[in-house]
């Protein structure tokens, strides 16, 4: 009994560390990337072209003024300082007299302020909240469609290698994981908008998150999830279900579960309990490398469904060089990425204990 | 007595001759018996087939089906597949067959050269962290980390207009934008063949072979290079096959997303982007170079798997 919580102290211990050192290491890969991210941004385009709008380009006194308030005239490690912890705690010369008499008015990303976007002029932070909710609803769908679906379909064809359901099952993993999500979308909308549409059946909407004249319903949305959801999820299902299937073979090839079945235990238990445990076990890094990837939602299926989410809001500004924007999306996705891979690894060495006594 | 030694001597005449048929035979090889299970790969040989197809119709096509690419007929817009346009025209009475052929060339080379410079970067840092080890490894798998922890789409749209106008201005708009694809769909790639090489490095160099020619005194980088990483190659040719499908896609993509070649260079994903305002009206427009990016990808896919079968030294004696 001593000799138990002795080893479950020990054990707690050792993961105590390891979680600690994950996080240590973290902080300077997120540091790094934010250097990387910001500099090539800041290398991008003019944000002043987007600034003007309608108005034309911004020349002369005007231009002067604008890139002195928005702080481009500083050396870029000024700027990226700023972006990190803002300027409001030191004086900034505004009017370009050569006297720094005002203090700024940014706060920095740290304390959450993701400055404001050139185009729309909002603050970058509420634009990614706005999107936030809709990518989540797509991804956090499709996640669970392929998740369900990849280990269904891995399982089964596993446990009946090399019989016609596994062969077609493989054929069709094969096309699925060989089409480009283009081709699959324009399909899709092709077979179950524009097609059952014109034979006069029900089909489903195309465009958008809901019907404007209906309003945002949860119907309206589910009704408007199923086309992207598709499209996100079938590529996704083939390439993951063959991962699962050939982790499954390899595991049902093992000693433990021939004992298993030596004595006398059901081939149920055998596979749902003792196989599948084991097999599974890769899939946590699989979904928890695509759970850090949600937030930045799916560029091309958005664009095409024009489904209001991160992926687009990212795509529409990097067309109008809109920086803060970009810069805010892609270290918030960052961010998520990095949290989601130190929690995989911790969830790992909790599941695997081959890996914690290492 | 005599019958006994004429009985010898016809023996030693038997053993001599099947040795003279063995040295007369040709050695089997690795390749050779790679070769041999890759031939009862149906599937693979199949894909083969249709890669070699599609390759000998972009080259020599052009040459064969001399209807120009650009020439705009605003008598014939989006039309259907017929015998003068067989696979139709687009919204400006542009030829899609011509198109395509000539597209094509563009996005098979696209992805062959991304492939190229993956590999290249994917050997190099594979082997380098695999055979110095220590803080070298710990770095390089670090940076490795990074790309991979990276969201690949938006920082390659981000690094696309970041070097797009000087690359242009440098090689032109055709050839600018042909090595900023080529460059970057590599630098996105090369992760994986990376992990695979180190991996496979780290076991080897531990080997007697390697501490042999560390004892002769090859040069550290003959032993990485002549005397490692050939043993490294089966992985590494199944995925650069899988990388050239890869960075097709990836190539489709970005053009999908208006992103990648210029209009007048009708890459295949550059004419799915083109068809996607015309979906109801001419869907043929989005089938065809959406089947061919798809047909290639499959293809490429389908051998690579039998490559990965082929290569494989522990299914030898059952392919």
């Amino acid at each position: 009994m001593t000799c138990l919580t002795q080893r479950q102290a020990i054990g707690a211990q050792v993961m105590g560390r390891f979680i600690i050192r994950r996080v240590l290491q973290a902080i300077p890969l997120l540091f790094v990337i934010s250097v990387i991210v910001f500099v090539l941004i800041m290398n991008m385009g003019d944000p002043l072209t987007s600034f003007a709008g309608r108005n034309g380009l911004v020349k002369g006194k005007d231009r002067e003024r604008l890139i002195r308030q928005l702080g481009l005239d500083q050396p870029i490690y000024v700027q990226y300082l700023v972006w990190l912890v803002g300027n409001d705690w030191m004086k900034i010369d505004s009017d370009g007299d050569g006297v720094a008499e005002s203090n700024g008015t940014r706060l920095g990303v740290l304390r959450g302020d993701l400055g404001t976007s050139v185009v729309t002029r909002q603050p970058v932070l509420q634009m990614i909240w706005e999107r936030l909710p809709n990518t989540l609803i797509l991804m956090l769908t499709s996640e669970a469609v392929i998740v369900v679906f990849a280990l269904g379909l891995g399982i089964t064809s596993a446990l009946k290698q090399y019989s016609l359901y596994d062969n077609v099952f493989t054929g069709l993993s094969f096309v699925g994981y060989s089409m480009p999500v283009p081709l699959l979308a324009l399909g899709l909308i092709y077979i179950f908008g524009v097609y059952l549409k014109r034979a006069g059946l029900p089909y489903f909407p195309t465009v958008g998150m809901f019907e404007p004249s209906v309003g945002k319903t949860w119907e309206q949305v589910v009704w408007h999830l199923v086309l992207p959801v598709a499209t996100l999820s079938i590529i996704s299902i083939a390439a993951y279900s063959r991962f699962i299937r050939s982790n499954m073979l390899e595991v049902i090839g093992q000693d433990y579960i021939r004992t298993a079945r030596a004595k006398g235990l059901a081939n149920r238990t055998i596979t749902l309990k003792h196989a599948l445990k084991n097999a599974a076990l890769p899939i946590v890094t699989l979904v928890g490398l695509d759970l850090g990837f949600l937030l930045a939602g799916a560029l091309v299926t958005e664009t095409i469904f024009s489904w209001p989410g991160m992926g687009r809001l990212f795509y529409d500004h990097a067309l109008k060089s809109d920086l803060p924007v970009l810069m805010g999306v892609l270290m918030l996705i960052s961010i998520s990425v990095v949290f989601f891979q130190l929690l995989t690894d911790i969830t790992y060495t909790f599941l695997d204990p081959r890996i914690r006594y290492q | 007595m005599a019958e006994s030694s004429i009985t010898l001597t016809s023996k030693t005449a038997q053993v001599l001759a099947r040795e003279q048929e063995f040295a007369r035979r040709k050695p089997r090889t690795l390749w050779s018996d790679a070769w041999n299970k890759f031939r009862r790969h149906r599937t693979a040989m199949l894909g083969v087939t249709i890669l070699l197809l599609i390759i000998v119709a972009v080259l020599f096509g052009p040459f064969v089906y001399t209807r120009s690419a650009q020439k705009l007929d605003f008598a014939s817009t989006s039309q259907a597949p017929s015998l003068e346009h067989p696979f139709g025209t687009n919204q400006l009475g542009q030829d899609q067959l011509a198109r395509a052929l000539n597209g094509g060339r563009i996005s098979l080379a696209v992805g062959l050269m991304a492939m190229f410079v993956a590999i290249v970067l994917g050997i190099l840092i594979g082997a380098l962290a695999g055979f110095f080890g220590g803080r070298i490894d710990a770095w390089l798998m670090r940076l490795t980390e990074l790309f991979l922890s990276l969201p690949v789409l938006p920082v390659l749209i981000m690094t696309i207009y970041l070097f797009r106008d000087p690359l242009r201005a440098a090689f032109g708009l055709q050839l600018g934008v042909f090595f900023l694809m080529v460059l970057l769909i590599g630098l996105f790639g090369w992760m994986t063949v990376a992990r695979v090489v180190r991996a496979s490095f780290l076991s080897l160099k531990e080997k007697e072979f390697v501490e042999a020619a560390y004892c002769l005194g090859v040069p550290t980088v003959s032993i990485i290079f002549r005397h490692i990483l050939p043993n490294v190659l089966s992985p590494v040719i199944v995925s650069a096959t899988l990388a050239v499908g890869a960075a097709i896609i990836t190539e489709s993509t970005l053009s999908f997303l208006g992103l990648g070649f210029p209009p007048d260079f009708p890459t295949w994903g550059r004419m799915l982007f083109d068809a996607q305002d015309y979906l109801s009206l001419s869907p043929y427009m989005a089938i065809i170079p959406g089947m061919l990016i798809f047909l290639t990808v499959l293809s490429i896919n389908y051998v690579g798997d039998g490559l990965r079968d082929a290569l494989d030294p522990r299914s030898l004696n059952h392919p």
